[in-house]
C-alpha cells in the first residue's frame, strides 16, 4: 500500500520512478530477504492451513464442515470466551496505562529520570517471553511471592485459591501487560517527540494545563500510534498460548488446558493428530485478527497518506 | 470511503465468498480420519547393527545407562524427556510429527499407561500404529505371564500387547508409625473406619492430617479404590461413566466430611509451599507404593524408621478389596524400529531382569522381579514396618474397572473438580459436573458415552 490513486500526487509518482531507477536493484535486493523468508514462514504456512482447514485427513474436500465442527466442540466456545474477557482487560490496560504513563514521562519529569525509568520499564519485555512467565509463577503463588502478604490480604492463601477460574483472565492481562508495556511505552514516548514544540507552546500560552494538554493535544496527535499499537496487541492477544499454557503445567493441571484457542488448536493436533481441525480454529483466529485490524484501520484512516 | 478502505471491503468479500462457495460444494466427511482401520504390523527392514534411539525419563535413566555399560557393542542414543509424566503430552506431540515427516521415531521408550491408547493405533490413514505389539515373536509368551495380575491390561488392545509394565503404584493406606502409636490410635482397615479416625483427629490434634485431595492424581488414589465407575470401558468405543453410583457419592461424602472436619487437606500433597507448611502433620496418606520414597522420603523428609504401609481398605459388609493406582510407567517398542533386536533386548532387560529391578526405584511389575526387589533391604530400611506383603497384596488387587482412555482422566479432575472445591464446593455438589466433563471429553475423541 505506498502508492496513492489521486491524480493530485501523479508528479510525486514520477518522482518515486525516478529513484527507483537510480536505486538500480540495491532495494528489491534488500527487501528480498525479508520477503523470502516470509513467504516461507509466513505466507506457505497460511496458505497450508487454508488447504487443511478445507480438506480431511484423506485430502479430501470438506468445505465448511471442518469449521461446523469445531464450532460445535464444546470446548470452542468457552475458549473464544475466554479470550474475549482477556482481551478487554488487556487492551484496556495498555492503552490506559501505556500512554499514561509516557504521557508523564515525557512531560512532567526530568530527563535523566524519564530516560532511567524508560530503560526499566523495557527489560521484562527484553526478557525472554518464557522465562518473564516463571517469574510471575513465583510471584502468584503466596508461599513463595515477595508480595505473598498483598495476596494473602487479598484473601488468596494459596496457589490454587490464585488460579480460581474467574481470576485468569485477568492474571493473563497482568503478565501480558507486564511483558509487554515496556517496549510500548518506549515507542509512545517516541510519537510524543515527534508533537512540534511549538504546537504544545502555543496551547501553554493559551492556558491549557496538563491535563488538557494531554487529553486534546498530546494523545489525539498520537491517535495512530495508539491505533497501530492496539492492533498489534489484539493480534498478539488472540494469539495467547503461552501463558496459560505454562500456569496449566505449574498448577499441576488446575487451568484447563484448552483455556484459550490457540491451545484448543494445539491440543487439536498434537493430542488428537487432528492438523485439519487444528488448522480451521487457526484460520478462525486469523479471520478474526483480520476483521479487527481491517476496523481499526479503516476507521482511524492509520493508513492515509498525508500529502504536503 | 478511500481506495484503500474499499480494496479491503473487496478483499474480505472475495474471502467471504470463497467461503460460502466452499460450502455450497462440501460434501467429504470431515471426520474420515478417525475411522480409519489399524494397517498391520509389518516390522522394517532390519540392521542388527543400527544404533536405537532410547527416550527414558530421568528416574528411568541410571538403569538404561546400566544396560548401556553392561552391553558395550549395543549402539544406543539415550535421550532423557518427561516420560509423559502429569498429563504431559511431549511423546505423543512428537510422534504425531514423525508420523508426518516419516521419520525420527524413538526405537525404546518409556512413558505412562495412558500413552499407549493412542501408540496402539494409528495416527492417520497412512501412518502406522507407533507402538510394536511385543507378543507378536517379540517377548515369549511365557514372560508376559509373569506380569502382576492385571498390570498389562492398559498395554492390551484388540488381543495384543503393546507394552511392558514396568512398576505398578497400586495404592496402600500410608502412616506415620510414631505419630499413630504416640497418639493411641489404630490403624483402620475400612473407609468407615477412616472416616471415624479422621473425625477423631481432627478434634483431638486439630492440625494433623489423614490424607490430602488437591493433586492431579488424587481421584485415582480415593475413587478408583472405591470402585466409583468415573470411567469405566464396557468395550474399545463405549465409555460408562455413573457419578452418581454408590461407591462414588459415598467416596465424596466421606471426603467433604473430613475436609469440613479439616483432617483432609484441599490441597495437593505435590503442591508448593505442602511441604514446607504441613510435612510434619500428615498422620495418613491414601496413596500409591511410591509415595513412600518420593513423598515422604524426598519432598517431606520424614526420617526413616517412621513410616509405614497398611492394606487397602475397602468398604465394610463387602466380601473383597480393589485399590486404585497412581502412575506406573510402561516400555514401549516402535514399530518402526530398524533393530527390533535390540530394542527388545533392552526393553526385556528393563523390566524383568532381577539384575535391574532389584534396584529399581519403583516397585516392579513384573513379580519375580518385584519379589527381587522385595528382597533388597535397601528398598525397605527406610520402612517402620516390612511393606513386602502389603504391596503384593495391593499389587493384585487394584480394580480394573477403571479404563485406561484415550484421554487422560486427570483433565477433569484437576481443571474442573479441584477448582470447584478451592472455591468452596463440595465433592458431592461437584460429582455432576465432573461427570459432564468426562463425557464432553470423551465423546470430544470419539466415544459413546453412557451415564447409567
Amino acid at each position: 500500500m505506498t502508492t496513492v490513486d489521486t491524480p493530485l500526487v501523479a508528479p510525486a509518482r514520477r518522482a518515486t520512478a525516478r529513484r527507483v531507477r537510480a536505486a538500480g536493484i540495491s532495494g528489491p535486493l534488500f527487501v528480498s530477504g525479508y520477503v523470502v523468508l516470509l513467504l516461507a514462514f509466513g505466507v506457505l504456512p497460511t496458505l497450508y492451513a487454508v488447504y487443511l482447514a478445507f480438506t480431511n485427513v484423506r485430502g479430501q474436500f470438506t468445505g465448511l464442515n471442518q469449521f461446523v465442527r469445531v464450532l460445535q466442540d464444546y470446548r470452542f466456545w468457552p475458549a473464544f470466551g475466554n479470550i474475549l474477557v482477556y482481551l478487554v482487560f488487556w487492551l484496556l490496560l495498555i492503552v490506559i496505562l501505556t500512554v499514561g504513563v509516557a504521557v508523564v514521562l515525557r512531560s512532567r519529569m526530568p530527563a535523566p529520570l524519564s530516560a532511567a525509568l524508560r530503560f526499566l520499564y523495557y527489560i521484562p519485555g527484553a526478557l525472554a517471553g518464557v522465562a518473564s512467565v516463571l517469574v510471575w509463577l513465583f510471584m502468584l503463588d503466596p508461599s513463595v511471592s515477595p508480595v505473598g502478604w498483598l495476596l494473602k490480604s487479598l484473601g488468596l492463601n494459596t496457589f490454587a485459591e490464585v488460579l480460581a477460574p474467574g481470576q485468569l483472565s485477568l492474571i493473563f492481562a497482568l503478565i501480558a501487560f507486564w511483558t509487554g508495556a515496556g517496549g510500548w511505552i518506549v515507542v509512545m514516548y517516541g510519537a510524543l517527540n515527534n508533537i512540534p514544540q511549538e504546537v504544545l507552546e502555543a496551547a501553554r500560552m493559551d492556558g491549557a494545563g496538563p491535563w488538557r494538554l494531554a487529553l486534546h493535544i498530546q494523545i489525539p496527535m498520537i491517535r495512530k500510534w495508539i491505533v497501530y499499537m492496539v492492533i498489534l496487541a489484539f493480534a498478539a492477544g488472540t494469539q495467547l498460548f503461552v501463558e496459560p499454557q505454562l500456569l496449566q503445567t505449574a498448577s499441576l493441571g488446575r487451568v484447563s488446558p484448552t483455556w484459550s484457542p490457540n491451545q484448543l488448536a494445539y491440543s487439536y493436533a498434537f493430542q488428537h493428530g487432528d492438523f485439519n481441525g487444528a488448522a480451521a480454529i487457526s484460520l478462525v483466529l486469523l479471520v478474526i485478527g483480520l476483521l479487527g485490524a481491517g476496523l481499526l484501520v479503516t476507521r482511524s484512516g492509520l493508513f492515509k497518506v498525508d500529502e504536503q | 470511503m478511500t481506495s484503500h478502505q474499499r480494496r479491503l471491503v473487496h478483499a474480505l468479500t472475495a474471502v467471504l465468498a470463497i467461503g460460502v462457495l466452499a460450502a455450497a460444494c462440501a460434501s467429504a466427511d470431515p471426520n474420515a480420519a478417525t475411522e480409519t482401520t489399524a494397517a498391520s504390523f509389518t516390522p522394517q527392514p532390519q540392521d542388527a547393527t543400527a544404533k536405537i534411539t532410547v527416550w527414558a525419563d530421568s528416574t528411568r535413566l541410571p538403569s538404561v545407562q546400566a544396560y548401556q555399560k553392561a552391553n558395550p557393542t549395543v549402539p544406543m542414543d539415550v535421550v532423557t524427556y518427561d516420560g509423559s509424566a502429569d498429563g504431559s503430552t511431549y511423546l505423543q506431540t512428537k510422534v504425531q510429527l514423525f508420523d508426518r515427516t516419516g521419520s525420527g521415531w524413538p526405537d525404546v521408550v518409556f512413558a505412562s499407561p495412558t500413552d499407549v491408547t493412542w501408540a496402539s493405533q494409528p495416527t492417520g490413514p497412512s501412518a502406522q500404529a507407533f507402538a510394536a505389539p511385543v507378543d507378536e515373536g517379540l517377548v515369549p509368551a511365557d514372560t508376559l505371564k509373569n506380569f502382576a495380575t492385571g498390570s498389562l491390561a492398559p498395554c492390551q488392545f484388540d488381543g495384543h500387547t503393546y507394552c511392558l509394565r514396568n512398576d505398578i503404584a497400586q495404592v496402600v493406606l500410608w502412616y506415620n508409625k510414631s505419630l499413630l502409636d504416640q497418639f493411641g490410635y489404630q490403624v483402620p482397615t475400612t473407609w468407615e473406619e477412616y472416616q471415624a479416625l479422621g473425625e477423631k483427629v481432627a478434634k483431638e490434634h486439630p492440625g494433623y492430617l489423614v490424607g490430602a485431595i488437591g493433586d492431579t492424581n488424587s481421584h485415582e488414589s480415593y475413587f478408583w479404590s472405591a470402585q466409583c465407575p468415573a470411567q469405566q470401558l464396557t468395550d474399545a468405543k463405549t465409555l460408562r461413566s455413573n457419578l452418581q453410583d454408590p461407591h462414588c457419592t459415598k467416596m465424596a461424602w466421606l471426603l467433604d466430611d473430613l475436609v469440613k472436619a479439616g483432617s483432609v487437606s484441599k490441597q495437593g500433597f505435590f503442591g508448593q509451599g505442602f511441604a514446607k507448611d504441613n510435612a510434619g502433620k500428615v498422620l495418613m496418606a491414601y496413596g500409591p507404593s511410591w509415595y513412600g520414597k518420593y513423598l515422604f522420603d524426598s519432598a517431606f523428609k520424614t526420617p526413616a524408621g517412621q513410616l509405614a504401609a497398611a492394606a487397602p481398605l475397602k468398604w465394610q459388609g463387602e466380601s473383597k478389596t480393589y485399590t486404585g493406582n497412581v502412575g506406573g510407567g510402561v516400555w514401549m517398542i516402535s514399530s518402526h524400529s530398524r533393530n527390533l533386536k535390540a530394542a527388545t533386548a533392552l526393553a526385556s532387560w528393563l523390566t524383568t531382569s532381577d539384575d535391574n529391578l532389584k534396584g529399581a526405584p519403583t516397585y516392579p511389575a513384573y513379580s519375580p522381579g518385584a519379589k527381587a526387589w522385595l528382597a533388597n533391604p535397601a528398598n525397605k530400611d527406610y520402612f517402620a514396618t516390612d511393606v513386602s506383603g502389603v504391596f503384593q497384596q495391593a499389587a493384585d488387587e487394584v480394580w480394573t474397572g477403571w479404563g485406561n482412555t484415550k484421554f487422560s482422566d486427570a483433565t477433569a479432575w484437576s481443571s474442573v473438580v479441584l477448582p470447584a472445591v478451592t472455591a468452596g464446593r463440595t465433592l458431592t455438589e461437584t460429582l455432576p459436573l465432573w461427570q459432564n466433563e468426562i463425557a464432553s471429553e470423551a465423546k470430544s475423541v470419539g466415544y459413546t458415552v453412557t451415564t447409567q
